[in-house]
């Protein structure tokens, strides 16, 4: 399992772009938003919780539908199904590794990208703790909608509408705990969903992911 | 030791085999014929448990199946050493020493998989089934995009490598691989209209 | 004999044949009945005004909109443990009754809100909990449109409801935690004391009825379509062996 997480890995570094482009639109995302709803800063600060939990999430999605496509379309994933390992590991570490490859340098850059929305000071400790804590989760809940769509031709579009409704609760949560972070109230109660979205994201969708590639690869 | 016993296989849903049998034994190979459509890749497929038979069974021993087919899993940004030393790592085997040099791939070695031409991909994928240590193959038109040399090359890894040491293969092919080894004509399996099994049946 | 007997798509059709005009025509009874009685035959709200009487169709709407999903995930539960294809294919059948349904709710909702809280919609957790699982719907149909084959399409969208069940409730949960409402309480619930007075209750009820009956009736004629469609795609392939690779 761990030579699959570096061959994965490896892949994404030697792509290119991978690991950048989302960084980039989440960049580009935080940039466009004082264009519109205008450069106030105290209006900025109100709504820069939001705004980054939501950019965050829509540049986690933007590389969804390469987790198991690829593999899908050169045939690795079948002879990964005829190999020892489980399946359910197999979703697991292609969750891990979107994760390392998009949700941790997203959550990296989160700090900077506050500044300019000019974010509360002692919100800062707390938007890296949420994203820290929620995009995993949101790579796993990614990997399930991408290995139920992996055999669509146009699955991309697809994989968003299924996968966003599912993201409702981290989103909530996540921002919830920036928020709150900012405002100086406390947070245990949003974290602590949070956290438990993502352990049991991670204990319990593998499954339901290795059923859907399964099913797609029959 | 590979069993298949009244194995019936489906398409879409459709039966397309039934009443499949045969047995290859340790060092055997059996090459599968038929026109296109008639349901190598679905029988292969099934064998390897892939996708579920609807009625009879195949017996071989517990993890020893391995799958190819024309899609290879090659990794274009991987080299090939690299793409080898994968599938080792997964299925915890060694990499053999001489397995490059068996498939004609020692000058290549560093080469990154995307650099290389169709068949010396083809070559590559092949050499997979040299590194993973499995005992019962089975592939669906290996040669495909091969030159003659090269189906040379994989004949003699077939012959002198895999069964030579116990294994044995199951392959769909068109050509002749230069293998003493009977032949299954799968036409006279192919299911008809009135065959049962099949997921659409309860509605017929 | 098994009650399963009965799941066998031709019995199926068999047995439902005579029952659809009959669901069809008691839900109608009811529904004019309760309706009528209703609108025109109980006192205005002292508070709300004649607006109250949205409420027979609101609240029937919005616990079918529940229901209908609930049935969705008993009926792929079903279909992924003892494959019966009338309940994959009876899953199918209700998720646009419920998108309908939850449609009506949100509709009759923000018809109601506006003279009450002088707003269409406000994000108040029970209206942003259906438009979550109006979300929901949405993308189990069009999982069930984009994938050709029918088994696969079972199981992927079977899958795919459990989890979203799964993540509904959660859904629910966190929007609970986000915003606390202006939605009146439940119009409906055990406790006497609490839901709405004798008088606005027994229509109430009689729509409740009708709507159930009507959500029966359109499922079984929609699965029973689905039946038919399946059966001469099967019948189809039978006749014309197919000449493709896979």
């Amino acid at each position: 399992m761990i030579a699959l997480l570096i061959r994965d890995l490896r892949l994404a570094v030697r792509a290119g772009g991978g690991f950048g482009l989302g960084l980039a639109f989440f960049l580009i995302v935080i940039v466009l938003v004082p264009f519109g709803v205008g450069p106030e800063a105290a209006v900025l600060t109100r709504i820069a919780p939001g705004i980054l939990w939501v950019a965050a999430l829509l540049a986690a999605l933007l590389s969804l539908d390469r987790i198991f496509a690829l593999d899908f379309e050169d045939g690795s994933l079948a002879l990964l199904a005829t190999s020892p390992l489980p399946l359910e590991g197999v979703a697991l570490v292609k969750a891990l590794a979107h994760w390392i490859t998009t949700g941790l340098p997203l959550t990296l850059a989160a700090p900077v990208l506050g500044f300019l929305l000019n974010l509360d000071g002692p919100a800062y400790p707390w938007l890296l703790a949420s994203l820290a804590l929620g995009t995993p989760a949101l790579s796993m809940i990614g990997a399930f909608g991408a290995a139920l769509t992996v055999g669509l031709r146009r699955g991309g579009l697809l994989l968003s509408l299924l996968v966003l409704p599912l993201y409702v609760p981290t989103l909530i949560f996540g921002a919830e705990v920036v928020r709150r972070g900012a405002e100086g109230m406390p947070v245990t109660t949003p974290l602590l969903m949070l956290a438990g979205i993502t352990v049991g994201g991670f204990a319990l969708l593998p499954f339901a992911a290795a059923a859907a590639l399964r099913v797609n690869l029959r | 030791m590979l069993t298949v016993t009244d194995l019936a296989c489906a398409r879409g849903g459709v039966p397309v085999l039934s009443g499949v049998s045969f047995a290859v034994p340790a060092g055997g190979v059996l090459i599968l014929r038929g026109p296109n459509g008639v349901g190598k890749t679905t029988l292969l497929r099934t064998l390897a448990g892939l996708q579920p038979a609807l009625s009879g069974t195949v017996d071989f021993p517990e993890d020893q199946g391995a799958y190819a087919s024309h899609a290879d899993g090659v990794k274009a940004t991987l080299t090939v050493t690299e793409n080898l030393t994968f599938w080792a790592q997964v299925h915890g085997s060694r990499m053999p020493d001489d397995i490059l040099a068996t498939f004609d791939l020692e000058t290549l070695r560093d080469r990154m998989a995307g650099t290389l031409s169709a068949g010396q991909k083809r070559r590559l994928g092949l050499a997979r089934l040299g590194v993973i240590g499995r005992k019962v193959l089975f592939l669906d038109e290996p040669t495909v995009s091969l030159d003659a040399f090269s189906v040379r090359l994989f004949a003699d890894f077939l012959r002198d490598r895999h069964l030579a040491q116990g294994g044995l293969a199951v392959i769909a092919t068109h050509i002749d691989l230069g293998i003493d080894a009977p032949e299954l004509d799968l036409t006279p399996f192919k299911a008809g209209p009135q065959t049962t099994g099949g997921s659409d049946e309860a509605f017929l | 004999m098994s009650i399963w007997e009965y799941a066998n798509p031709k019995k199926f059709m068999g047995w439902t044949a005579p029952l659809v005009p009959w669901l069809f025509g008691l839900a109608g009874a009811c529904l004019i009945v309760g309706l009528v009685w209703g609108f025109f035959l109980t006192p205005d709200d002292y508070k709300q005004g004649s607006t109250v009487k949205i409420i027979y169709l609101h609240v029937p709407s919005a616990l079918m909109a529940i229901n209908a999903w609930f049935m969705m995930l008993i009926a792929s539960l079903i279909w992924l443990v003892r494959r019966h294809h009338v309940s994959a294919l009876a899953a199918k059948a209700a998720a646009p009754v419920g998108v309908v349904m939850t449609l009506i709710a949100l509709f009759t909702g923000a018809v109601w809100g506006q003279p009450m809280w002088g707003t269409w919609w406000a994000w108040d957790p029970r209206l942003t909990s259906f438009l979550i699982l109006f979300l929901f719907y949405l993308g189990y149909i069009a999982l069930w449109a984009a994938i050709e084959d029918p088994d696969t399409a079972a199981d992927l969208t079977s899958v795919l409801c459990i989890v979203g069940s799964v993540f509904a409730v959660l859904s629910r949960y966190a929007v609970n935690f986000w915003n606390q409402g202006l939605h009146q309480g439940a119009s409906l619930s055990m406790d006497k004391a609490d839901h709405v007075a004798n008088v606005f209750y027994i229509p109430l009820l009689v729509c409740i009825a009708g709507f159930v009956l009507l959500f029966i009736a359109l499922v079984l004629l929609r699965t029973r379509t689905e039946i038919r469609v399946r059966r001469m795609s099967a019948l189809i392939a039978r006749t014309r062996p197919t000449e493709v690779t896979t």
